[in-house]
């Protein structure tokens, strides 16, 4: 994650504007969406309103101070989440810039003629022409003509992307620029629910809802606080039984600090946090639901080219058959291949000029012939010798019949060869004679292969996506380290993939960019749509890459995992600290009906009304000291889960049991030191 | 303690131990439905049963169809026991010409032993007739403790089955539970018990002279049959007052060692059926380490403290332990070991008076029921009731591995984690709840016999026995009024359905998740840590509920032992 800027938690432009929004957050409309933050606030109010009226013995100073901390504990949750939203916005109003005041062209009927709008009266179908220079003004499709667009402003890469009707790059975002040519763009959304205005929208909080299993957890939390509602509620029974009666403020106090005020304040925060971080990453996620199936994924589809191996194939080998020399098939290569800018045409050209120390220049007249889908060959004609060069069944199929038996045969041997070693053979021939393969090797990126490796220990199969023939896959796949892989691949296969799996009870994640991506999207569990990708691929994802780079998909999924490993950290937390809590109330609340209570005292508290309030004080400010840790993530490091969870129990769990004993006894001493009780 | 004290529970402990996958394997084959060499003779009487009652074993049944078969099979049974007691008077089978029940006597006795409680509220030998006995009572010894099997059954269906609709069929269940294993295992158990000198005669009194030549009535019945499945089936209730303490009941240290076994024996086997049920019998193992460690920790504290005594007494010159309450023949290990068996498992069979035993002695028992029987528990209560708490733990330490928590292939979500919360919440609800009114108002207060924290500690018990189902009292409370045997009565009833309901929905909506395979990236549920990390969750979790009421009660009861005042 180290792309991840990471910005202060504590500067003056965020907090203030957090605190004055943790008071706006006590409306109790506003509050009751967090039950044990509602019923703190109901305790307190209640408190407050006895401070008046109630006559129970206890000095008014102790009760201030109880009252106010306890009307600090319901601040500083509100402060979490106004901070953790804070953070979201400052992150919004970034992407937001982008968008403001942009006005359209939008075309009258002729197609010729147009208006100035501004981009808000745009409607869906609308067609607005956008020109060099300038922002275009909603999101939709070209409908007409190509261009170059900036999309800087959402990617943060300044390199131009091609923009062109039709095809897997028609789709344009709001706020982009064109930088050269102009396009015709068909309107595809409202305006104010553009693809930025939705994931602006999530990301300051204003549309977020609970997530499936942030809904689970506060249930949890609403249990216990059931539990405890009713374990003190009992207390003023059996004291009464011992012949006494307890003050209400101390039974508030012993309510509040067992409770799960700590992971109930910063609950929205972590959800809030996670989103962000996803964000900073430059990845945006639709639902919060997203990012927690992130956590869960089991199988990764990962495409092979550019996020395997590089990009390019880089020629590296001449492999003559049939009585050809090697410099005659690096000549014919070369001369196929100069007027190919492909990277893979570029290497070849490369390869021969080092290789035979060739200095071809394409002759005068020659006849290109350019790559097709169809015939997948490409070649030159220079009078009347003809080059070619493309996949080897493919020319084999275009000089069918052209004899040489053993020439073929000896290509086809040649082209296992190179494909069992994980390359890509292209066939040469000229004029229908065999010359031989030219081995494009795919490099595996450095460092893929340890990356695989921690997946694994984590518990995650990675699958390689790939075109290439079993063969080839086969050996990058070995090469890389993955899983499994799926040659020959088609749109079909990976959904079938995709499906198999999670009739297996699988969660799955992949990445995909094209229109024919966008069924396999849709069905996958996580599905990281490249934002150059088509407006199909990228409504059919859950989240989407700005950045369009594959590799993040890995990421994503530690991010995942650690949203869910923060959530779990924290309540285990909040749950172990009730633990010492309770040796400091209890005996100070007991102790005037048995003496015997007082060995339960094992912190030594100096007296009962300052065990009472070091342990209400610590429960208060163990929520902002718990911030930075919520917004930040626990620390995580890929691993399997059993020493995971070793780790993260004996630093929550048992850390959780110790540290209030510690904390509350020093409390204690500043408490008994001020004389405050 | 002594060397034969330890020898006792390390023997005990270690007979269980090999117990566990033998009838495990058992309750398994049950579990599937498949047949069993019993089938050869029993096969017909089944199929008979199913025939009579118009029953269709393959039929599956959802959740809530079984919960609906399972509630109104028990509320016919509780209405027929209520009948029969408080008609003994002029039925059959009452040789001593014992008349009916009290209303209120007779609804708390009926839910008592519908429920699996058997909660006492009446002398045995001095109110119920041998037809009462045999009819109203023993038959719910049978039925209640396969009711709580199959409802365990039901749940291991929801963790095993993927995207089914159904949880089993209560009837198969419930018929085949009896016939196979309770009755069998009860026959030869009960000539076992009558070998050991275990009375089985339906004359009401026999006349027998005594060594020094004077003539003696000695009250007999048909005691044998009812001590097996009382003990087997976790129910605990005596034909005599003084339960297996009495000599009737429990003649010998080996028919006490072998009551304690055949209380935890379905219990502890039923952790390995599990195992089995979901595909791996280390799942199962690790839930039995968990209830195993609670167990001997809780068998410790208990054998610790009434080996130490009472340091009042010791100043008198009374040295050694604590014997009050205790049966000579049996002494203090075997008195405690039973004592924390007992708790532990539902059953509320006593060797020994609970009352009488120091206050940290009787804590553990107190404790063992507040954490809701899961220490073994009841036959398929103390699982299914482990499981709620598993449930709890995996959704909260689950999430940081860092996925959505899933627990033997199952993912839980907020509707489990509702559901079992719910039914977690029963416990504390009653128990504290109706102790809190108890030790308020007049009625109430007018049950315990002893002053202070020890008369507190008689009305916590008496409530926390009958929500936990367990039925052993702490003695010391007059329980026969309207006010405790109605208020019992409802915490019976409450304490064992509505936490069955719930459980029962978990089954259910478990049956119908998909299956999430184990990965190195699952929360692993077999280790150590696992273990540890449930027993935590049981100890805080019932800590921290019950904490306030033990430390009125108990606690403050030795602490105040200590300062040499006695309650």
């Amino acid at each position: 994650m180290a792309k991840t800027a990471t910005k202060s938690l504590f500067t003056a432009d965020l907090v203030v504007p957090a605190i004055k929004a943790s008071f706006v957050k006590l409306n109790p409309a506003e509050l009751v969406r967090n039950p044990v933050m509602f019923v703190t606030a109901a305790v307190a109010a209640l408190m407050t309103v006895l401070l008046v009226i109630g006559h129970d013995g206890l000095s008014i100073g102790f009760k201030l101070q109880l009252v106010v901390w306890l009307w600090l504990t319901v601040l500083f949750g509100t402060f979490a989440e106004a901070l953790a939203e804070g953070r979201g916005k400052a992150q919004a109003a970034s992407l937001r810039a982008t968008k403001a005041e942009l006005t359209a062209k939008r075309l009258k009927g002729d197609g010729r003629q147009y208006d100035d709008v501004p981009a808000s009266q745009l409607k869906v179908g609308d067609i607005v022409l956008v020109e060099t220079g300038d922002l275009i003004p909603s999101d939709g499709e070209v409908a007409s003509g190509v261009a170059s667009v900036n999309e800087a402003a959402i990617t943060g890469e300044s390199a131009p992307v091609i923009r062109e009707a039709g095809g897997d790059r028609s789709a344009v975002t709001a706020g982009t620029r064109v930088i050269s040519d102009e396009i015709r763009v068909r309107v595809t959304v409202e305006p104010g629910k553009g693809f930025l205005d939705r994931m602006i929208a999530l990301v300051e909080g204003a549309e977020r809802q609970k997530t499936p299993n942030e809904i689970a957890l506060t249930l949890l939390l609403v249990g216990l606080t059931i539990i405890f509602l009713i374990a003190v509620g009992t207390i003023p029974g059996f004291a009464s039984y011992a012949g006494g009666s307890i003050p209400v403020a101390i039974m508030a106090a012993l309510l509040i600090t067992l409770i799960p005020t700590t992971i109930a304040a910063l609950l929205s925060a972590i959800g809030i946090a996670g989103m962000d971080r996803l964000v900073r990453f430059n990845v945006l996620a639709k639902s919060g639901r997203a990012v927690e199936a992130a956590g869960d994924v089991d199988v990764l589809l990962l495409d092979k080219t550019g996020t395997i191996t590089v990009g390019d194939r880089q020629a590296s080998e001449f492999r003559a058959v049939g009585g050809a020399s090697e410099a005659e098939l690096a000549e014919a290569a070369l001369l196929a291949s100069l007027a190919d800018e492909t990277p893979e045409g570029r290497s070849v050209v490369v390869l021969a000029r080092e290789r035979f120390d060739l200095n071809r220049v394409m002759p005068e007249g020659a006849e290109v012939i350019p790559f097709t889908a169809q015939t997948r060959v490409s070649g030159v004609r220079t009078g009347d010798t003809l080059i070619q060069k493309g996949a080897v069944d493919s020319i084999l199929r275009a000089n069918a019949g052209s004899g040489e038996a053993a020439a073929a045969t000896e290509l086809r041997r040649i082209t296992d060869e190179i494909a069992r070693a994980g390359g890509t053979p292209l066939a040469v021939a000229r004029d229908g004679r065999l010359l031989g393969a030219i081995f494009l090797k795919d490099v595996v990126k450095a460092g893929i292969r340890e990356r695989f490796g921690e997946l694994r220990t984590m518990g995650i199969r990675t699958v390689m996506i790939t075109g290439d023939n079993p063969l080839t896959a086969a050996a990058i796949a070995a090469e890389a380290g993955v899983d499994d892989f799926l040659a020959q691949a088609t749109p079909e296969d990976k959904l079938e993939l995709i499906r198999k799996e999670q009739a297996g009870g699988k969660l799955v994640a992949m990445c995909g960019d094209g229109t024919n991506d966008a069924p396999a999207l849709a069905q996958a569990d996580v599905g990281v749509a490249m934002n150059t990708g088509t407006q199909a691929a990228r409504e059919a994802g859950n989240m989407v890459d700005l950045d369009s780079d594959p590799t993040k998909l890995i990421e994503v999924v530690g991010l995942g995992k650690q949203l869910l490993m923060t959530r779990g950290a924290l309540t285990t937390f909040s749950v172990a600290n009730d633990v010492a809590k309770y040796f400091a109330i209890i005996p100070a609340m007991f102790v005037t009906l048995y003496p015997g209570l007082g060995v339960l005292n094992v912190m030594g508290l100096g007296s009962p009304e300052s065990a009472i309030l070091s342990a209400i004080i610590f429960n208060a400010i163990i929520i902002p000291m718990l911030v930075p840790l919520a917004l930040k993530g626990v620390a995580y490091k890929p691993m399997a889960a059993g020493p995971l969870l070793a780790r993260n129990l004996a630093i929550y769990g048992l850390g959780g049991l110790v540290a209030p004993f510690i904390g509350i006894k020093i409390i204690d001493l500043v408490v008994g030191g001020l004389r405050l009780a | 303690m002594t060397f034969q004290g330890w020898f006792l529970i390390l023997a005990f402990f270690g007979v269980l131990l090999a117990l566990a996958k033998p009838v495990g394997l058992w309750l398994f084959t049950l579990y599937e439905g498949r047949r069993t060499p019993l089938h050869l003779v029993l096969g017909p009487v089944e199929r008979g049963f199913y025939g009579l009652a118009g029953v269709d074993p393959a039929q599956e049944q959802g959740w809530r169809r079984y919960a609906l078969h399972m509630l109104l099979f028990n509320v016919a049974l509780m209405a027929f026991t209520y009948a029969v007691l408080r008609l003994q008077g002029v039925l059959p089978g009452n040789p001593q010409g014992l008349a009916g029940l009290s209303p209120h006597l007779a609804f708390n006795t009926a839910i008592s032993f519908t429920t699996n409680t058997n909660w006492q509220s009446y002398g045995g030998e001095s109110t119920m007739s041998n037809l009462s006995q045999m009819l109203g009572l023993t038959i719910h010894n049978f039925l209640s403790a396969a009711t709580g099997i199959a409802l365990a059954f039901a749940l291991f269906r929801g963790f095993a089955r993927r995207e089914a609709g159904t949880v089993g069929n209560f009837w198969a269940d419930v018929t085949r539970i009896t016939l196979y294993l309770l009755l069998p295992v009860c026959i030869a158990y009960a000539i076992f018990l009558i070998a050991s000198g275990v009375p089985q005669a339906l004359a009401g009194v026999g006349n027998v002279e005594t060594l020094e030549g004077a003539r003696q009535s000695l009250l007999l019945g048909p005691v044998a049959s009812q001590e097996a499945i009382k003990m087997l089936g976790t129910n605990g209730g005596g034909f005599f007052n003084a339960n297996s303490a009495h000599p009737f009941e429990n003649p010998t240290a080996l028919t006490n060692f072998v009551q304690m076994l055949s209380i935890f024996v379905v219990g502890v086997g039923l952790t390995w059926t599990f195992g089995k049920a979901v595909g791996n019998t280390r799942q199962g193992w690790a839930i039995l380490s968990a209830m195993m460690i609670l167990f001997l920790v809780g068998t410790g504290v208990s054998y610790w403290a009434e080996a130490a005594g009472n340091p009042v007494l010791h100043q008198f010159g009374v040295a050694g332990g604590n014997m009050e309450g205790k049966e000579v023949r049996f002494g203090i290990a075997a008195s405690a070991l039973f004592s924390v068996v007992t708790t532990a498992a539902s059953c509320g069979a006593v060797n020994a008076m609970h009352d009488s035993f120091t206050a940290l002695g009787g804590l553990v028992p107190l404790f063992n029921m507040q954490l809701g029987e899961v220490v073994i528990g009841g036959v398929g209560a103390g699982i299914y009731g482990f499981l709620l708490f598993a449930i709890l733990a995996v959704f909260v330490a689950g999430l940081m591995v860092g996925r959505t928590p899933e627990y033997v292939g199952k993912k839980i979500e907020s509707r489990e984690v509702k559901l079992a919360v719910l039914a977690i919440a029963v416990l504390p609800l009653m128990i504290l709840g109706l102790t809190a009114l108890s030790s308020v108002l007049q009625q109430g207060l007018a049950g315990p016999l002893n002053k202070g924290p020890h008369g507190f500690s008689e009305i916590l018990y008496a409530f926390t026995s009958a929500v936990a189902n367990n039925g052993s009292a702490f003695a010391g409370l007059t329980a026969n009024t309207p006010y405790y045997n109605g208020l019992l009565g409802v915490a019976m009833w409450v304490g064992r359905f509505f936490i069955i309901v719930p459980t029962l929905a978990i089954a259910g909506s478990l049956a119908a998740k998909k299956y999430t395979p184990e990965s190195a990236g699952s929360f692993p549920t077999t280790g150590g840590l696992w273990v540890g990390l449930l027993v935590g969750i049981i100890l805080i979790l019932g800590g921290l509920t019950f904490l306030p009421s033990l430390a009125l009660g108990p606690i403050a009861d030795h602490l105040s032992m200590i300062r040499g005042q006695l309650f």
